[in-house]
């Protein structure tokens, strides 16, 4: 059904269509006026910084389904399976009408690089991508209002970076003199 | 300007009113800019009628609203930071706090996200008894809603009348969990715990009585000349906007779109009960007020057909028999050593679930509610996020208040029904 992108793929009963930045916008232009997908249910930013880097141990289901007979992999370290750059920039995208559908459209950015805004697209964008500027610190480029919608104006650094830690807010006039 | 003259009642637009080029900010054009008569006023974050912490920064022309800028954030609390933080386990309690209105509904989406990861199958007593308790929070929600928006337009009375059925509700949820808010009474798996003996009962008696309630309260308002003089032709949104805007729920329906996930991607026990799907097309906040009373009387049904099933469901497991994520039975701990140590490891450790990303939605009181998660195969999530429907219903606030009064303000921002919790997470 889904022709562009550069990649796509099934698991959870969900469908990824992958797309370079670059082509994000003509992408979703193209899912909107030419299959139905008029609404943009959600806009998630993930931070992969760090991951895989540890093996996790233990019981690991399997997509297929899970078997409590079969051997499980109780003990042996498994590796998550590599991610292309740090960040990835999920649209969570539904067609209302006859036939719900829904498709996640996933593109992948390094720090540094720039998203284009899909507000031309879908205005709903709008907050979406100022709490991903905002949280993950994710460029949004042609954004017309892109500043800190959730944390304060003069807040520094993206707390939902992996990087961030938790807890680590600085304390005002405590250092020793 | 001073005092506004008398309105004819618009009708719903056609095009879009939505402002440019930021679709969320209404701009005070150049030309009443220039009269030098234009106010700007800060309306919250601490106001009673804003439904928490709401900041709206408005311009005045008299009485009429030209400008307009939501403001929010001031209820950030980073849950999903702190999620990815917790074990799967202990994360259940934090998505019923972020819409502490919504608890069971926001509870459920969290759970069926691990479950859809997990793919684990879930007993049906547990799927039925999910459908019930979605259905009491979603009436429970509205009531509140109800008792609180006609409050700030002067329904005094409603917020008694409303808030008396919504205690009913609350000892329903304290006889089921023990807690009459945040029940954390959703498993990964199933239930927490058995369903009470003389749950059924009194949730009979609560279905009987509600009805009448909803009756009530509609001869209070639904043909009260000020209720309707406040209501109707205020806050308009259409169709065409309310999808570019990805509003959900009893807004999207107020608008006429015939969109309930319930029954577009049933999950539960939808598919299996019998239920109309309100829709008015006129868009404007008496739309969304009647939705939501129709709304009502659907769950109503719902969760009596939830009880027919139920009843005869008597003896049959509340959890899924799976080891490796579902505690073991308390009286197995004593004799038997390997449930002493899937215990002790879901406790501790966490259980894990399979590497991979899923969003899950659901049909919250406010609209769709999504969860995004995304794990590594660990004890922990990655990345959780929620799709919260009230963070995106206050995008609309600027198209739906293009020609609103400052009193109007109110009732719009009540009719979008909002709770800050969730829009700020």
């Amino acid at each position: 059904m889904t022709g562009g992108g550069t990649a796509q793929f099934e698991a959870h009963g969900e469908r990824t269509l992958i797309v370079e930045p670059a082509q994000l916008v003509e992408e979703a232009l193209r899912l909107r006026d030419e299959e139905g997908f008029n609404f943009l249910s959600d806009v998630t930013a993930v931070d992969y910084f760090g991951w895989a880097s540890t093996p996790v141990s233990g019981y690991i289901g399997t997509v297929g389904g899970r078997d409590l007979n079969s051997p499980m992999t109780q003990g042996y370290q498994a590796v998550p399976g590599p991610k292309p750059k740090r960040f990835a920039m999920n649209y969570h995208l539904l067609a209302i009408g006859p036939e719900p559908r829904r498709l996640r459209l996933q593109t992948w950015v390094d720090e540094g690089e720039a998203v284009p805004t899909v507000i031309e697209v879908w205005p709903t964008a709008d907050w979406h991508e100022r709490e991903a500027w905002d949280l993950m610190g994710i460029e949004i480029e042609g954004h017309p209002n892109l500043k800190r919608i959730l944390l304060d104006d003069d807040w520094e650094g993206h707390p939902l970076r992996k990087d961030y830690p938790l807890g680590g807010e600085p304390v005002r006039f405590s250092e020793e003199r | 300007m001073a005092i506004a003259p008398p309105r004819s009642r618009p009708s719903i637009y056609e095009g879009t009113r939505i402002p440019g080029p930021i679709p969320t900010v209404l701009r005070t054009s150049t030309e009443i800019q220039a009269t030098g008569d234009v106010m700007t006023v800060n309306f919250g974050p601490n106001h009673p009628s804003t439904h928490g912490v709401l900041r709206l920064i408005v311009d005045l022309y008299g009485e009429d609203v030209t400008g307009l800028e939501a403001v929010i954030g001031y209820l950030h609390t980073g849950f999903e930071k702190n999620m990815e933080h917790k074990t799967w386990w202990k994360c259940i309690t934090y998505p019923e706090r972020i819409d502490y209105v919504s608890y069971q509904n926001n509870e459920y989406v969290f759970v069926g996200a691990v479950e859809k990861l997990l793919a684990i199958d879930v007993p049906p007593k547990a799927v039925w008894m999910r459908t019930l308790l979605c259905e009491l929070n979603r009436i429970h929600s509205h009531l509140v809603w109800l008792g609180t928006a006609a409050l700030e337009l002067g329904a005094i009375s409603m917020f008694w009348y409303a808030f008396r059925e919504r205690d009913q509700i609350l000892d329903l949820f304290e006889l089921v969990a023990g807690y009459r808010m945040h029940t954390r009474y959703f498993q990964v798996g199933g239930l927490a715990e058995d369903i009470p003996r003389g749950f059924y009962p009194e949730a009979r008696k609560f279905c009987d009585w509600m009805p009448k309630a909803i009756d009530d309260y509609e001869t209070l308002l639904t043909r009260n000349k000020i209720w309707l003089e406040r209501t109707e032709g205020i806050g308009l949104l259409s169709a065409a906007d309310a999808i570019a805007l990805g509003q959900s729920g009893p807004v999207l329906r107020g608008s006429g779109v015939d969109w309930d996930l319930r029954r577009n991607e049933p999950y539960l026990a939808y598919h299996q009960v019998d239920f109309r799907v309100p829709v008015f097309p006129e868009g404007d906040v008496y739309a969304r007020y009647r939705v939501r009373i129709e709304e009502m009387r659907e769950s109503v049904r719902i969760v009596e057909q939830c009880l027919d099933r139920l009843e005869k469901m008597g003896g049959e497991p509340w959890i899924a028999d799976d080891r490796k994520v579902v505690l073991p039975p308390r009286h197995e701990l004593h004799t038997s050593m390997e449930s002493l140590i899937h215990h002790f490891k879901i406790v501790t450790e966490g259980f894990r679930v399979p590497e991979g990303e899923v969003y899950f939605a659901i049909e919250s009181p406010r609209g769709e509610l999504g969860c995004y998660v995304c794990s590594d195969g660990g004890p922990k999530p990655w990345r959780v996020k929620f799709r919260a429907p009230s963070f995106v219903a206050l995008e609309a606030t600027a198209t739906c208040m293009s020609d609103a009064l400052i009193a109007d303000m109110i009732a719009i921002v009540g009719s979008l029904d909002t709770v800050m919790g969730e829009v700020d997470r």
